[in-house]
C-alpha cells in the first residue's frame, strides 16, 4: 500500500514541482520552511484543490491523473486530512462531529464505534460539548477521531502542533504517534521543524520552494544532506563557497583563505560547504583542520554559547563562523578573543 | 376598521420573504464562488433595487408585467390571468425591493465563512448538500436570520413600487401604507393615524426581535 503523488502547480512566479511515495514503512515527513509549497501539496491529494498536470495514486487506485482526465473528488478519495486549525463543525458536539463522518450503517454499530474512539481517544466526558468548549488538544482528539471514522486509506497531517501552545506539544506528539502507529495505511506529515520530524517519520522529502528532493531516512538527512536547502532544515547554520584544493580529499575555501581535509570524496556539482556550529570546537595547534580565528560576537543561550567567529584571514565580506557549544567549555577558554577552533574532516558537509 | 389592509400586508410580505429568502441565498452561494469580474458586475445589478426609487422600480415592472407588455401579454393569453392590479400583484414589486437586502446580508454571511470546514467536511466523505445545509447554513445562521427580518420588515413598509403595480382597491389591493396615503389624502386623519400607529408597533417589534437575536447569538457563540 502507497500513496505517490507527483504533481506540478504554478501561482504567477511560484511553481509547485513535488514527486514522492509515501508506503507503509513509517510516516512520510514533508519538510521545508513555511511558503515552500507543503500545504498546498496536500491540499492537492486530497483533491480541495487541482493540479495543473501530473497524478496522485493510493493503493494502486488513481485519484487525479490530467492525462487520463481524472479527477475524483475529496469525498471519493477516501484521505483524511487533519487541518492546521482542525475544522471542526462548530455547530456541533464532539460526539455528532464524529458521528457524521461515520460510514453508513445500523444505528446500534455506529453508537458502538462511536464509543470505541472516544475511548481510543480519550475524549470521555466531552461527548455533549462543543469545540469552542474543547482544549487545544482535546480539538485535536476530536478531528483525529472523525478522520479514523470516515475510515481514510491514507492519512495527512498539515502541521498537526501549529495551533498548540509549546508545553502541551510533547504529551500530544506521544498521543499521535500511537495513532499512527495504528493506522496501517500510508501517512504524511508536513512540518517545519525538524526534530519534530525526526522523531515521528521514518523517511523525509525535503521541500525548497516548491521543489521536492528525493526521500531519504532522517537519520541520512542529518548526517550527511546533499543539498544546501536539505543542511538548511537539517539545522546547518554555516555556509561558504568551497573549491578542491590541491591534492585529494583537499579543499580549499577562498573566503577564508584556508584549506581543509575532507573525509568524503569530491563530487561534481559540490558548490557550498556546510558547517554544523555545534561542529566547531576550540582546538591546539597540531589538530587537523584547525585555523586561528577573531571572535566577533558572543551571545549567551538558554543551555550554551553561540559565538560568532571571523577566520584569521578572512576578507572583511566573507561570512562569519558560528560556533556553538557548552557554556562551562567556553567558560574555561583562557582566551576568548582570540581562539583557535577545528573541524573534524567528517564533519565537512559537500552541498550541491 | 377594517383589518383588511393589516391583513393583505402581512401575508404579502411573507410570500415575498419565503421567495426571497431561497432566491437571496441561492445566488449569494453562487456569486460570493464566481471570479471576480462576473461577481462585480453580477454584485451591480442585483443590488441596483436598492438605491432607485420605487416608484422607478415600478415603472420597470410594468414595462414587463403590464398586460400589453412581455410578461403580462403572455400570461394573459395563456392562462387569461392579469398580472397587475391584484393583492399578489405587489409580490412582485415587493420581492423585487427587498431582494438586496436579502442577498447582499446572505453573501456577506457566506463570505465569512471559513471554507476549511466546508473543505473538512468534503475530505471526510460527506455530501456537498449536508455541507451545505448542516455546516454552511447554520455557521452563516446569524447574517442570514437578520438579512430575512430586515426584508420581512421593509416589505411590510414598501409603498411605491407597490402602488404603481397593484394600485389601492380597498378590500382587495389596499396595504398599511396604501391604506394611510389614501385615508391621509381623503383628510380622515384619525384613522391614518390609527394605521401610522399600527405599522410602528410591527416595526418596533420586528426591530426588537432583531437585537434580541444578535445578543442571544453573541451569548452562545461567545
Amino acid at each position: 500500500m502507497a500513496l505517490t503523488a507527483s504533481i506540478r502547480k504554478r501561482y504567477g512566479d511560484f511553481l509547485l514541482d513535488v514527486d514522492f511515495t509515501a508506503g507503509n514503512g513509517g510516516v512520510l515527513a514533508l519538510l521545508g520552511a513555511s511558503g515552500c509549497g507543503k500545504s498546498v501539496t496536500l491540499r492537492c491529494i486530497a483533491g480541495i484543490e487541482r493540479p495543473d498536470e501530473g497524478f496522485v495514486v493510493l493503493n494502486g487506485r488513481t485519484l487525479f491523473d490530467s492525462k487520463k482526465k481524472i479527477d475524483l473528488p475529496p469525498q471519493q478519495r477516501h484521505i483524511g486530512y487533519l487541518f492546521q486549525q482542525y475544522a471542526l463543525f462548530p455547530n456541533m458536539t464532539v460526539e455528532q462531529n464524529i458521528a457524521v463522518c461515520l460510514p453508513k450503517q445500523e444505528k446500534s454499530r455506529c453508537r458502538a464505534r462511536i464509543t470505541e474512539l472516544i475511548a481510543m481517544l480519550r475524549l470521555e466526558g466531552t461527548e455533549k460539548l462543543l469545540p469552542r468548549q474543547l482544549s487545544g488538544g482535546q480539538q485535536q482528539r476530536t478531528a483525529l477521531a472523525r478522520i479514523l471514522a470516515s475510515e481514510p486509506a491514507a492519512i495527512l497531517l498539515d502541521e498537526p502542533f501549529a495551533a498548540l501552545d509549546s508545553y502541551l506539544k510533547w504529551q500530544l506528539e506521544l498521543e499521535l504517534q500511537d495513532v499512527l502507529a495504528q493506522f496501517s495505511g500510508p501517512a504524511v506529515w508536513v512540518s517545519h521543524d525538524r526534530g519534530e520530524a525526526y522523531r515521528n517519520c521514518g523517511k523525509v522529502c525535503v521541500l525548497d520552494r516548491g521543489k521536492s528532493s528525493p526521500a531519504v531516512s532522517l537519520r541520512e538527512l542529518m548526517t550527511d544532506p546533499v543539498t544546501v536547502s536539505a543542511a538548511r532544515i537539517s539545522g546547518c547554520k554555516n555556509y561558504v563557497p568551497v573549491r578542491p584544493g590541491n591534492g585529494a580529499g583537499q579543499l580549499a575555501v577562498p573566503d577564508w583563505k584556508l584549506s581543509f581535509r575532507a573525509a568524503a570524496p569530491w563530487r561534481e556539482g559540490v558548490t557550498t560547504l556546510g558547517i554544523r556550529a555545534n561542529c566547531v570546537h576550540p582546538a591546539g595547534t597540531e589538530e587537523i583542520n584547525s585555523f586561528a580565528c577573531e571572535t566577533v560576537r558572543v551571545t549567551e543561550d538558554v543551555f550554551s554559547m553561540l559565538v560568532m567567529l571571523r577566520p584569521e584571514k578572512a576578507a572583511q565580506d566573507a561570512p562569519l563562523l558560528r560556533m556553538e557549544l557548552r557554556k562551562e567549555i567556553w567558560m574555561a577558554l583562557p582566551e576568548q578573543k582570540q581562539i583557535r577552533v577545528a573541524v573534524c574532516p567528517e564533519d565537512l558537509l559537500l552541498l550541491e | 376598521m377594517d383589518w383588511y389592509p393589516l391583513f393583505n400586508s402581512l401575508r404579502i410580505a411573507a410570500v415575498s420573504t419565503v421567495i426571497v429568502f431561497f432566491l437571496g441565498i441561492w445566488s449569494a452561494y453562487y456569486i460570493a464562488k464566481a471570479p471576480r469580474a462576473v461577481k462585480g458586475l453580477l454584485d451591480v445589478a442585483l443590488t441596483l433595487p436598492l438605491v432607485l426609487p420605487p416608484t422607478v422600480v415600478g415603472y420597470l415592472l410594468l414595462l414587463i408585467l403590464g398586460p400589453k407588455r412581455i410578461a403580462g401579454r403572455w400570461a394573459l393569453e395563456t392562462f387569461g390571468l392579469r398580472l397587475t392590479m391584484t393583492w399578489w400583484s405587489a409580490i412582485f414589486a415587493t420581492a423585487v425591493v427587498i431582494f438586496p437586502l436579502m442577498y447582499r446580508t446572505a453573501r456577506g454571511a457566506f463570505e465569512s465563512f471559513d471554507e476549511t470546514l466546508a473543505q473538512a467536511g468534503k475530505t471526510l466523505g460527506l455530501s456537498n448538500t449536508f455541507i451545505f445545509w448542516r455546516i454552511r447554513m447554520p455557521a452563516c445562521r446569524q447574517g442570514i436570520l437578520a438579512g430575512t427580518v430586515l426584508a420581512f420588515a421593509r416589505a411590510l413598509g414598501e409603498y411605491g413600487a407597490t402602488s404603481m403595480i397593484a394600485g389601492y382597491t380597498p378590500g382587495k389591493t389596499a396595504t398599511i401604507s396604501t391604506t394611510v396615503y389614501q385615508l391621509w389624502r381623503t383628510n380622515e386623519d384619525g384613522l391614518a393615524l390609527r394605521w401610522v400607529l399600527v405599522n410602528l408597533a410591527i416595526s418596533t417589534v420586528v426591530l426588537l426581535a432583531v437585537n434580541l437575536l444578535e445578543r442571544k447569538e453573541k451569548r452562545t457563540w461567545r
